[in-house]
């Protein structure tokens, strides 16, 4: 039996600032991972994915990554895309990137 | 120090001009990213986590005053205030935005600045001791043969595209401070009968296979220093593994060819090679070893410093553990800690940059270096200054008294930053530093080397720190595994052993705990370090402690 298909969201980096952004149900890129579409259909995720990569002038490396329902939106199952949406999470980097 | 000739100047200003007009053409569309992707790495431009990284070369580890406030500046304008300073004696900015890439480019181009061979299959920026033209136990100064090296190797059209990566250290001290052994080649400079020339390693290297180097060349005249790489790296271009990434580094060519048979190709090829090097390159050392030369050392009374290590227990302990034997005795070598507990290792943010290079123009004739160690490094002060120096530090909070103690992490970016990271590192080691100052155990504790990889790639090299930590994905969940016993150090460098299961990130720092009251217990005396006492009683009783198990009774 095939195993059921893990609902996915849709992320990638933005090509001019490097920043991680994701793909939202009105079809932008939003920084914001709770704004992000949840795909629970295997072949839609292929197809949504196949268009970013076609998107080459705005995203680059775009990438399926796994994700749950949550009361705020699709919440990340992974750690490094936990990370990836939060920022680092220790150091220098926190202190500098709370006075920006 | 080294300035650029007018050929650098050219060719280095022709890569910035070459490579804002690739931005420019990925930016409107001419350049797909499978495109454009090869030419950003060849300029130290990656993509990382979260954002763009710049991977800048500080050449053999050696900066000045002017080119350390530029950087400090470039992290201002157009980063978040703040660099990170890597095991191999490079700097890494993490939040450029492609665009602005060029014009980063360009400014370092203003202070001779570069990040050409900081990525790709290429010989990277050539590695070399910290304490260099400094240190009381060196041979030679090695840094007119890594910047030899650094132009041999620049754009040279035989290795742009080497089956892997390519890393050479330098040292020119009895004391390894370069980890020779764990480069793709380890030179060290050696006299014998009078004769300068060099112990040529080879193979070495660390990652998922880790392996340390041999030596291919017990004595090489000096004068053959550049024929003789050239054969190396022209052998392992021509046997290097390119079918497989994991089995294209040259250790692995070394290891499937044997030593023998690839000092013996090396030797064939080095015969052929070394006439045909005619002298070119003894003059292009002659010249830039002129530009080595020492500062200008004014004899000073050192009785400020012994007064002031003799009144203060702070200074004294500071001085205890971040100075260094200076080849002359009224100077010494400071270490700047980059390792304040709780704080990001290698992370210098752009006012303290300016501080360390403001001193290095009071106290240390304008140079800086970067260490392996993730910290910086001033050569060059005269014992009177400590007091004054350590002053400013201490305002600054970059007086902290941890070199070479359990506190003094390498750590690589890990999870937090890079894309191939499977855990994260820098919170371990903030954790880390912070519970044992917490105890008030580390100078105690005493000498001490402990390094965190993020994933397999070693790049925080743990299977040569006395402790290493490696982070991995266990399911989804950070995991650390142990191996213990690693040493840096040629000749004596060793690979650590692999404890038991690995360990949850709150489990860590209670095992680690456990390890090194049971090392405290164990050790002879405060002059046995940890690395002495695994070695002399070897893995069990350590084990024993991570794990709280009986300790096997020492076989009879
Ligand atoms: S060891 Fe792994 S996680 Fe750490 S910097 Fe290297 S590649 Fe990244």
């Amino acid at each position: 039996m095939a195993r059921a298909f893990q609902p996915k969201v849709l992320t990638a980096n933005h090509l001019r600032s490097g920043a991680v952004v994701w793909r939202t149900v009105d079809g932008r890129w939003s920084a914001d991972p709770r704004e992000a579409e949840l795909l629970t259909d295997e072949a839609d995720a292929e197809v949504l994915l196949l268009k970013a990569q076609g998107e080459a002038l705005e995203v680059i490396g775009p990438y399926l990554a796994e994700a749950r329902p949550g009361l705020q939106g699709p919440e990340l199952v992974h750690i490094r895309e936990r990370l990836r949406a939060t920022g680092p999470s220790a150091g220098l980097r926190v202190t500098q990137l709370e006075a920006l | 120090m080294y300035r650029y000739s007018d050929w650098d100047e050219t060719f280095v200003r022709a890569r910035v001009a070459e490579f804002s007009d690739q931005v420019e053409r990925r930016l409107t569309g001419a350049l797909s990213e499978d495109e454009f992707r090869p030419l950003r790495l060849m300029n130290g431009l990656y993509l990382q986590l979260h954002a763009y990284m710049l991977r800048v070369a500080v050449p053999y580890g050696t900066l000045s005053a002017r080119q350390m406030r530029a950087l400090a500046e470039i992290s201002e304008k157009w980063d978040r205030g703040y660099g990170h300073f890597t095991t191999r004696q490079n700097i890494q900015f993490n939040w450029p935005k492609l665009e602005d890439v060029p014009a980063i480019l360009s400014a370092l181009a203003d202070v001779e600045m570069h990040a050409i061979q900081t990525s790709g299959n290429c010989i990277r920026n050539v590695t070399t001791d910290p304490f260099a033209g400094a240190a009381a136990d060196e041979v030679a100064d090695p840094r007119p043969y890594a910047e030899l090296i650094r132009q041999w190797s620049t754009d040279h059209p035989e290795f742009q595209f080497l089956p892997r990566k390519f890393k050479i250290a330098i040292t020119g001290s009895a004391e390894d401070r370069a980890v020779i052994r764990a480069h793709d080649i380890g030179l060290r400079l050696v006299e014998r009968d009078g004769a300068l020339g060099f112990e040529v390693i080879v193979g070495g290297g660390l990652g998922r296979t880790p392996i340390l180097g041999e030596v291919i060349r017990d004595f090489l005249p000096e004068a053959d220093l550049l024929p003789y790489l050239e054969a190396v790296v022209s052998v392992y271009n021509g046997l290097g593994r390119r079918d497989n990434k994991y089995k294209a580094r040259i250790k692995i060519t070394v290891q499937e060819n044997g030593i023998e048979a690839y000092r013996a190709a090396t030797e064939a090829r080095f015969a052929e090679l070394r006439p045909l090097f005619g002298g070119a390159d003894r003059a292009a050392l002659a010249e830039i070893a002129a530009q080595f030369a020492p500062p200008a050392f004014a004899a000073r009374d050192a009785g400020a410093f012994d007064a002031a290590y003799a009144a203060d227990p702070v200074f004294r302990a500071w001085a205890d553990t971040n100075l260094n034997p200076h080849i002359r005795a009224d100077h010494a070598i400071v270490t700047v800690s980059l390792k304040a507990h709780g704080q990001a290792p290698g992370d210098a943010s752009a006012v303290q940059m300016r501080l360390l290079a403001d001193l290095a123009e009071e106290f240390g004739h304008g140079e800086l270096r970067i260490s392996q160690y993730q910290n910086v490094v001033l050569p060059h002060v005269a014992r009177a200054d400590l007091p004054a120096l350590y002053a400013r530090l201490k305002a600054a909070g970059l007086a902290t008294a941890n070199v070479g103690l359990v506190s003094d992490i390498i750590a690589c970016p890990g999870l937090d930053f890079c894309a191939l990271a499977t855990a994260r590192s820098i919170p371990v080691a903030q954790a880390i530093a912070l519970h044992f100052d917490a105890l008030k155990l580390e100078h105690e504790i005493g000498e001490l080397e402990l390094k965190i990889s993020g994933c397999i790639n070693a790049c925080a090299h743990h299977h040569i720190g006395h402790i290493g930590i490696l982070g991995l994905d266990r399911a989804g969940v950070e995991n650390y595994q142990i191996t213990l016993g690693g040493d840096p150090v040629a000749p004596s460098a060793r690979l650590g052993d692999r404890m038991g299961p690995g360990f949850s990130a709150e489990d860590l720092i209670p095992a680690l705990e456990r390890l090194l009251l049971a090392y405290l217990d164990l050790r002879t005396d405060r002059s046995e370090r940890f690395i002495d006492t695994y070695r002399r009683l070897g893995a069990e009783p350590f084990r024993a402690a991570l794990y709280q198990t009986e300790a096997k009774a020492n076989a009879a």
